[in-house]
C-alpha cells in the first residue's frame, strides 16, 4: 500500500512587497519551507502507515530543483521515498496545469491504489484547489476538509469532514484522494537521527521525458488556461483620517466617536 | 512554445540578473541565463530586464467561438434546501455581469427536497434555473455532484460558471474545471467582464501585498470562486420571475464510491461573519494577557472578537476566529484592528467592512492605507484608557 503526499515549497516568509513605482517585488530573504499545512497531510501519512504493516509513504512536490529541500525536510520527519517533479516546461503553470503535472507524476511512479493526501491549501497560492484537480486528472473520488481519520482498514477510510452546515462521517473506499485541515494532527518535528540517516540520499527527480503524457503542450504556461494580466499593489480609495498625539487623547477621541456613531450608548 | 525566452546577447551583467525574479526561477549556469520550474509568469523579469533580454513568447491558440457560450451561472450552495448566503451574493454579481454582456443569468440547483428553496430563488432574478432533485444528492458527495455539474455545463454552455467559497464549492468548482480542462480562479475579490466575455479575475497572489489580474482568453466555461461577504447581496424582490428547469439525470450517473454514514447539523455557534462589530487582534498587542483587554471591549461594544494568522498560530483565538485569505471574509459595521500591520492576506479578508478603526504604533503600517481612521499609537495603553471611559459612561448613566 503506497501512501503519497503531496508537498510544496513556499516562501519562508509572507512578507512581500512591490515597489510601488518601479513595480519591482521585493521579498525579505529568500529562505523557503513546507507549506505549513501540508506538514499536517505528511503527519497523516505516517500515522497512517505506523497502522497499517506494509504500507510505504512517498512525498512529491513538483518545482525547481532547489524544492529538493522540502523533501529532505520530509525524510527527516519519516517518509520512505521522495519524489522532485522538475522541468524548465512545467513553468508557470497554474491550478489545472500544476494538478496534471502532478497526477501524472503519480502514475510515471506506478500508484495503483492507495490514499494521496494534501494539505488544506498552500500559505503562498491559498487556492486549496490543486488537490480535487488531481483526484479528478485520476478519475478518483477525493473529501476536502478532514478533520479526522477514525478508521483505516479493508480498502477504506472514514473521516469526519467538516461542510458549511453539517459535520459528516463518510466512508470512502480506496484509491482516493483526502485533503486534510490544519490541526488534524500536530505535525512531528524532523529528526536528527532521520537527518543523519538520509544525508547523502539521492532525491528522485522526474521530469517531463518521464511521464506517461509528455506532450508538452499540457504543462506550464502552454497547458494553463488561466493567465496573470499584471501583477500590481493593492488599490486604496479610502478617504482616511489619521489621528496622532498622546494615548489619553486619541482614547478619548476614540470614545466620543464611537459614541457619535452609535455604537456605544 | 509558450514561455519566458531569454536573449543571452542582451544581458550585458550576468550577475545582475537572478535578483529580479522574486521567486528565485533565474538561474545562471555556465555563463547562460535559464527560466526555471520556479517561473510564476509574473513577467516581472520582462518589465524589469535588461531591455529586450527577456521575452515573453505567447502561444497561438485554436480560438474558440466566445458566442456559443453564453450566460452567467451560479451554483446554488445548499445544504438541506437552505440556501447558503453567499449564493446570493454571487447572483447579485452575476446579474450585474450578465446586464454588461445580455447574457442571461442561470442557476444550479442540486438536492432532495427542494420545493421550498426553488420558490424563495425565485426571488433572486433568476432567468432559468436548472434543478436535479433525487433523493441520491441528499448529501454532498463529490461524484454525483460533479456529474450534476457536468451535465449542466454541457446542456447550458455557461461563458462563466460562479460558485461560492464555501467547503462544499472548493470542494466541487476545481473538480469540474478540471473536467472541463478550463480555468478556475480562486477566491476573487473583484469581478467585470469584457465585451467579448472574458472575465476579469482579481485575487491576491503569492501569498504577498500584491494583487494580479487573472483572465481565462481561451477556455470556456470560465470558473471562478468567491467567498462569503465579498459582494453584496442583491434585495430580495417580491414578484418571482425565470424558469424552473427540472432535469432527470440516470441514477447510474448518481452513485457515489463514498458512503455518508452520518450527517449532524453543527450546534448553532455565532460567526464572526455575521458580527456586525469586530474587534481584531495582531500581533502589536504583544502579550496574550492583553487579549482580556480587547475581549471586553468587544464585549462593550456587543461584537466578537476576531484575530490576524500570526494571533491564531500562537493559539490566542481558536481557528475559528481568523480573519483573512486563509481564514474568513467579514464585513462588519465597524472593525477595530488593534496591533494589526495589515497584510494583503489579512486585508482580503476585511477590507468591505463599512467602518475600518486601526490602532498601530507603526505610522507606516499598510493598515492604516485601508482605515478610514488611523489611531497612530500603542494599543496597549489606549485601550485600557478606552475601556475606562466606557466605564465612567456607563456609571454616568
Amino acid at each position: 500500500m503506497k501512501i503519497i503526499v503531496c508537498i510544496k515549497q513556499v516562501p519562508g516568509t509572507t512578507q512581500v512587497d512591490i515597489d510601488e513605482e518601479t513595480g519591482v517585488l521585493k521579498r525579505d530573504g529568500v529562505e523557503s519551507k513546507i507549506n505549513p499545512y501540508d506538514l499536517y497531510a505528511l503527519e497523516t501519512a505516517l500515522r497512517l502507515k505506523a497502522g497499517c504493516p506494509g504500507a510505504s509513504v512517498t512525498a512529491i512536490t513538483m518545482g525547481p530543483p532547489q524544492a529538493e529541500q522540502s523533501l529532505r525536510e520530509a525524510l527527516m520527519m519519516g517518509v520512505d521515498d521522495v519524489m522532485l517533479v522538475s522541468d524548465r516546461r512545467f513553468a508557470g503553470a497554474d491550478v489545472l496545469a500544476t494538478a496534471h503535472t502532478l497526477s501524472q507524476a503519480i502514475l510515471a511512479d506506478g500508484w495503483e491504489t492507495g490514499v494521496i493526501l494534501c494539505g488544506q491549501q498552500t500559505t503562498d497560492g491559498d487556492t486549496a484547489q490543486v488537490g480535487p484537480e488531481i483526484a479528478e486528472f485520476l478519475g478518483i473520488p477525493h473529501a476536502a476538509n478532514v478533520t479526522a481519520i477514525q478508521d483505516f482498514s479493508a480498502g477504506a477510510l472514514t473521516a469526519r469532514v467538516d461542510l458549511p452546515a453539517t459535520e459528516e462521517i463518510i466512508r470512502i473506499p480506496l484509491p482516493c484522494l483526502v485533503c486534510v485541515n490544519k490541526d488534524i494532527h500536530t505535525p512531528r518535528l524532523p529528526s536528527y537521527t532521520l537527518k543523519k540517516a538520509s544525508r547523502g540520499r539521492k532525491v528522485r527527480m522526474v521530469t517531463l521525458a518521464d511521464l506517461p503524457d509528455s506532450d508538452p503542450a499540457h504543462y506550464g504556461l502552454n497547458g494553463s488556461p488561466t493567465q496573470v494580466i499584471r501583477i500590481f499593489p493593492p488599490e486604496h480609495h479610502v478617504e482616511h483620517e489619521r489621528w496622532e498625539g498622546d494615548p489619553e487623547a486619541l482614547a478619548g477621541r476614540l470614545y466620543d466617536n464611537l459614541r457619535a456613531e452609535k455604537f456605544l450608548a | 512554445m509558450a514561455g519566458i525566452v531569454v536573449h543571452q546577447d542582451k544581458i550585458p551583467d550576468l550577475s545582475a540578473v537572478a535578483a529580479l525574479c522574486p521567486f528565485g526561477a533565474i538561474e545562471v549556469n555556465d555563463g547562460s541565463v535559464l527560466i526555471n520550474a520556479g517561473c510564476k509568469m509574473c513577467r516581472l523579469c520582462v518589465k524589469n530586464g535588461p531591455p529586450g533580454a527577456f521575452e515573453l513568447v505567447k502561444e497561438r491558440r485554436v480560438a474558440i467561438d466566445k458566442d456559443r457560450w453564453n450566460g452567467i451561472a451560479v451554483y446554488l450552495d445548499q445544504t438541506d434546501g437552505e440556501i447558503h448566503p453567499v449564493s446570493l451574493e454571487l447572483l447579485g454579481k452575476a446579474r450585474e455581469l450578465a446586464g454588461k454582456v445580455g447574457h442571461p443569468v442561470i442557476a444550479l440547483l442540486a438536492g432532495a427536497s427542494m420545493g421550498k428553496a426553488v420558490a424563495e430563488m425565485r426571488h433572486y432574478g433568476i432567468d432559468k434555473l436548472y434543478l436535479y432533485e433525487h433523493p441520491l444528492l441528499e448529501h454532498f458527495r463529490i461524484e454525483p455532484y460533479a456529474a450534476v455539474f457536468e451535465d449542466f455545463i454541457k446542456r447550458c454552455q455557461p461563458a462563466v460558471a460562479l460558485v461560492g467559497g464555501t467547503a462544499i464549492g472548493r470542494s466541487l468548482a476545481p473538480r469540474v474545471a478540471a473536467r472541463f480542462r478550463t480555468g478556475l480562479t480562486a477566491d476573487c475579490t473583484f469581478l467585470d467582464i469584457q465585451e467579448n466575455t472574458d472575465l476579469d479575475q482579481i485575487r491576491p497572489a503569492f501569498g504577498g501585498n500584491i494583487m494580479a489580474h487573472i483572465r481565462t482568453p481561451h477556455n470556456r466555461p470560465q470558473f471562478a470562486t468567491v467567498r462569503y461577504k465579498i459582494f453584496s447581496a442583491p434585495e430580495r424582490m417580491a414578484s418571482v420571475s425565470g424558469e424552473v428547469m427540472r432535469v432527470v439525470l440516470d441514477e447510474t450517473l448518481l452513485g457515489s464510491k463514498i458512503e455518508t454514514l452520518s450527517s449532524s447539523r453543527k450546534a448553532p455557534v455565532k460567526n464572526i461573519e455575521d458580527a456586525d462589530v469586530l474587534v481584531v487582534a495582531g500581533q502589536g498587542i504583544q502579550r496574550v494577557e492583553n487579549m482580556t483587554l480587547l475581549e471586553e471591549l468587544s464585549q462593550k461594544l456587543g461584537g466578537m472578537l476576531g484575530g490576524t494568522r500570526p494571533v491564531i498560530e500562537a493559539g490566542w483565538l481558536e481557528p475559528r476566529r481568523q480573519i483573512g485569505l486563509s481564514g474568513r471574509t467579514v464585513k462588519p459595521k465597524l472593525l477595530i484592528a488593534c496591533g494589526v500591520s495589515g497584510s494583503v492576506q489579512f486585508a482580503a479578508g476585511m477590507s468591505g467592512s463599512d467602518k475600518i478603526v486601526a490602532i498601530n504604533i507603526d505610522p507606516g503600517a499598510p493598515i492604516f492605507k485601508i482605515a478610514h481612521t488611523a489611531v497612530v499609537g500603542d494599543v496597549c495603553e489606549i485601550l485600557p484608557s478606552l475601556l475606562k471611559r466606557i466605564k465612567a459612561g456607563e456609571v454616568a448613566q
